[in-house]
């Protein structure tokens, strides 16, 4: 067979969101690829400055679907920050203990979906009926199952009972029983370890080079876990292992995330232990002081950078946001390289990708004009009801009445 | 007429794809429940059959269309013409001569082509991809096929079903011997019917739907009825090459038996595809050859000895 250029994306059965994988293959083995993103813009950080902190946490949490409580924890460390509040013991123990049990479900969810990859779906329905049990719990905990809306600046907006603590306690047994299950399914199941093994080699030096992190810089050795090196909340006090491992291959990634989450179970089981009496949240002033903060956090895929500038007013000035999956999207397409196209699919996975969280244009800027100027919020609004009319879609009417009806409540 | 009802009707066509979708609910429902789901209700496998064939039927442009349309239907021809020269429930096929078992193999290859030419002539990337690895793995489990499959006709000095079905009546704990050529069969099958590990010609996340990708409507209906029908023929197939037994009983009797048999085969193959993640083309074909093949010759060598200590 010649070369034959594939196109995985934007839309294909493998992938959860839009991006596209231009692959060239030579027979089964890949012989160059071209990777595109951006279909999933959502202008999320400009959003943002026409909007309050507290409209803007929500936001923000919004950002990623699974890891949804990473995103509204890093943004607001940084207002916290900003406005130099003191956080309550207890609201801190509430917030690691949700964002561990986030880890717990992103890390499950990531097995099913890499056992789905490689064609094991006994794994994917395993798995997935595991984590289950941490959704609910999620949702007796916060209200909600993905979107958990638990933070607010100064704290969290919901307190624990000890019931709920007890039955947390109770369900780390039954997950590490079942993720011992797993580990053992990993290490023995021969078409699992061949299909993981040797696949999506990525060695340290180009971890270290192409700056990858989280689990798939983990799995090449690297130790690099935003926990342990720049602790943030109550990390600093707790007891865990920073898991690394030394395959460097798919096999490595998938080692390392079921020996991560050992470590959640044990960090939440102390959580539970310690969890000090007190008030959840300080009150924190609606408007925010000039000033800036970088925040560092280990979301379940790798480190999350929020970055917020405020100027006084009760907008922040600017936000940005680097999202785990486009520091390890330079290191997939260096794993992608002379590999199988039926290993494609794992490689991508492996790095528990997730485009929308990544999509993030910097500037938007008009083309067609000689001086290229940014567009802005406002304008990009009125661009889009202009377009949406020239379909034949009006929704003025309706916008107007729900502009009054927003300035009614808002008076 | 009584050929024609025995073609079309019973044992023929329609009543295979009757059994095939009943087969088709006993690997979904088993696999669904040995993975924690609910799985199908009975009816499923005959309801999805309607719904595809009142679909509309989408042909590519660039599709070479007569062979587009043809592929689906040849496929079932050769499935179920397959069928009628295997013994099911008495020692006596529909038709039979010397040398049927040759015929049978080599027809129940035919839907493997039949996929292969309606994926490629659909001018998919996709079913492309598909339609090469479907070739490139059926030279990997057809030789040891083969050779399991007719390792216990060499015991017998046959090359027809229905002397097969004589010589273990007369003798049947030479049965027993089969077991390593079974065994290479059921693989083999697997391989042949595209299931986990095997299913590499149309694995969803890689290649959308490999062959099948293009195809929509009552064409993916019938090529969906043919995988089925080779299910049942397959099953079929290892059922009176290797289970020969109860053939003499009544025929009431003997057509329940039969139903076990297949199913049992079914039931094995359900287990297998949940047990496995799927492997690569080349870690298929290196499987097959490495020891699959050789698991058969060693099949024919203790056949051979046998046949030589025990028959002569």
């Amino acid at each position: 067979m010649s070369k034959v250029t594939i196109p995985i994306g934007p839309q294909h059965p493998a992938l959860k969101e839009p991006a596209r994988f231009c692959l060239t293959l030579n027979g089964e083995k890949i012989y160059e690829i071209d990777l595109r993103l951006g279909y999933n813009h959502r202008g999320i950080e400009k959003a943002c400055e026409e909007r309050t902190y507290i409209q803007a946490m929500y936001l923000v949490e919004r950002v990623c679907g699974i890891c949804s409580h990473s995103h509204s924890t890093a943004f607001i460390q940084a207002v916290e920050e900003i406005a130099g509040l003191q956080l309550p013991r207890r609201g801190l123990y509430i917030r690691t203990l949700i964002a561990e049990l986030e880890r717990i479900h992103s890390h499950l969810l990531w097995l099913g979906v890499a056992g789905h990859e490689v064609g094991f779906d006994t794994l994917l329905m395993y798995a997935w009926r595991d984590r289950e049990l941490v959704m609910d719990i999620l949702a007796d905990l916060t209200g909600n199952r993905v979107n958990y809306g638990i933070n607010t600046i100064g704290g969290v907006r919901r307190d624990v009972t000890p019931r709920q603590i007890e039955r947390v306690t109770k369900a780390m047994d039954t997950f590490e029983e079942r993720t011992k299950y797993y580990v053992q399914v990993a290490t023995e199941e021969s078409t699992l370890i061949a299909r993981l093994s040797n696949v999506g080699k990525l060695c340290y030096d180009d971890a270290m080079r192409l700056g990858a992190i989280g689990p798939t810089a983990r799995a090449c050795g690297l130790e690099r876990d935003a926990r342990k090196a720049d602790p943030y909340g109550l990390y600093g006090e707790l007891d865990f292992k920073v898991i690394t491992d030394k395959h460097s291959d798919v096999y490595g990634r998938a080692v390392v995330r079921l020996l991560e989450l050992m470590e959640s179970y044990r960090i939440i089981r102390q959580l539970c232990k310690g969890m000090p009496e007190g008030p959840i949240a300080v009150k924190a002033p609606r408007k925010i002081p000039a000033g800036e903060a970088l925040s560092r956090y280990e979301a379940p895929r790798g480190e999350d950078v929020h970055y917020v500038r405020g100027n006084g007013t009760d907008k922040p000035e600017r936000v940005k946001i680097r999202a785990p999956t486009l520091a390890n999207l330079q290191a997939v397409a260096k794993m992608l390289e002379d590999n199988y196209l039926a290993d494609t699919t794992i490689v991508i996975a492996a790095i528990d990708p997730c485009f929308s969280c990544t999509d993030r244009a910097v500037l938007l800027k008009k083309s067609r004009r000689r001086n290229e100027e940014p567009v802005l919020w406002n304008s990009l609004r009125d661009y889009g009801i202009a377009w949406h009319r020239k379909q034949g879609l009006d929704f003025g009417d309706m916008n107007r009445r729900f502009g009054r009806m927003m300035e009614r409540s808002s008076r | 007429m009584t050929a024609l009802i025995g073609i079309l009707v019973f044992p023929g066509v329609f009543f295979l794809s009757l059994f095939g979708l009943v087969c088709e609910f006993v690997d979904r429902k088993l696999h669904a429940r040995l993975q924690h789901r609910v799985g199908p209700p009975w009816f499923q496998p005959l309801a999805d059959f309607i719904k595809l064939v009142s679909k509309e039927t989408i042909i590519p442009e660039e599709a070479d269309r007569t062979m587009f349309r043809l592929m689906p239907a040849l496929a079932v021809a050769a499935a179920a013409a397959a069928a009628l020269y295997i013994p099911m429930w008495s020692a006596k096929a529909l038709f039979s001569f010397s040398g049927d078992v040759i015929v049978v193999i080599y027809l129940l290859t035919i839907p493997t082509l039949t996929f292969f030419l309606g994926g490629w002539s659909s001018t998919s990337l996709y079913a492309m991809i598909g339609s090469v690895r479907c070739l490139t793995q059926l030279f990997a489990y057809e030789v040891p096929l083969f050779m399991g499959v007719l390792a216990p006709f060499m015991l017998a000095s046959t090359w027809n079903f229905s002397e097969l079905a004589e010589f273990y009546r007369a003798h049947p704990g030479y049965m027993i011997f089969n077991v390593i050529g079974f065994a290479v069969s059921l693989v083999a099958l697997m391989g042949k019917l595209e299931k986990v590990p095997f299913d590499i010609p149309e694995a969803e996340t890689e290649i959308v739907a490999g062959s099948f990708t293009e195809y929509s409507g009552r064409y993916l209906a019938l090529f969906r009825m043919a995988v089925d029908i080779e299910m049942v023929v397959g099953a079929s197939l290892l059922a009176a090459v290797f289970l020969p037994f109860g053939l003499g009983l009544p025929a009431g009797v003997a057509f329940a038996l039969y139903v076990i048999k297949v199913l049992f085969v079914v039931v094995l193959l359900s287990i297998l595809r949940t047990l496995f993640a799927r492997l690569r083309i080349d870690q298929m074909v290196d499987f097959c050859w490495k020891y699959l093949a050789p698991a058969s010759l060693v099949q024919l060598l203790i056949n051979l000895a046998v046949k030589g200590a025990l028959l002569s």
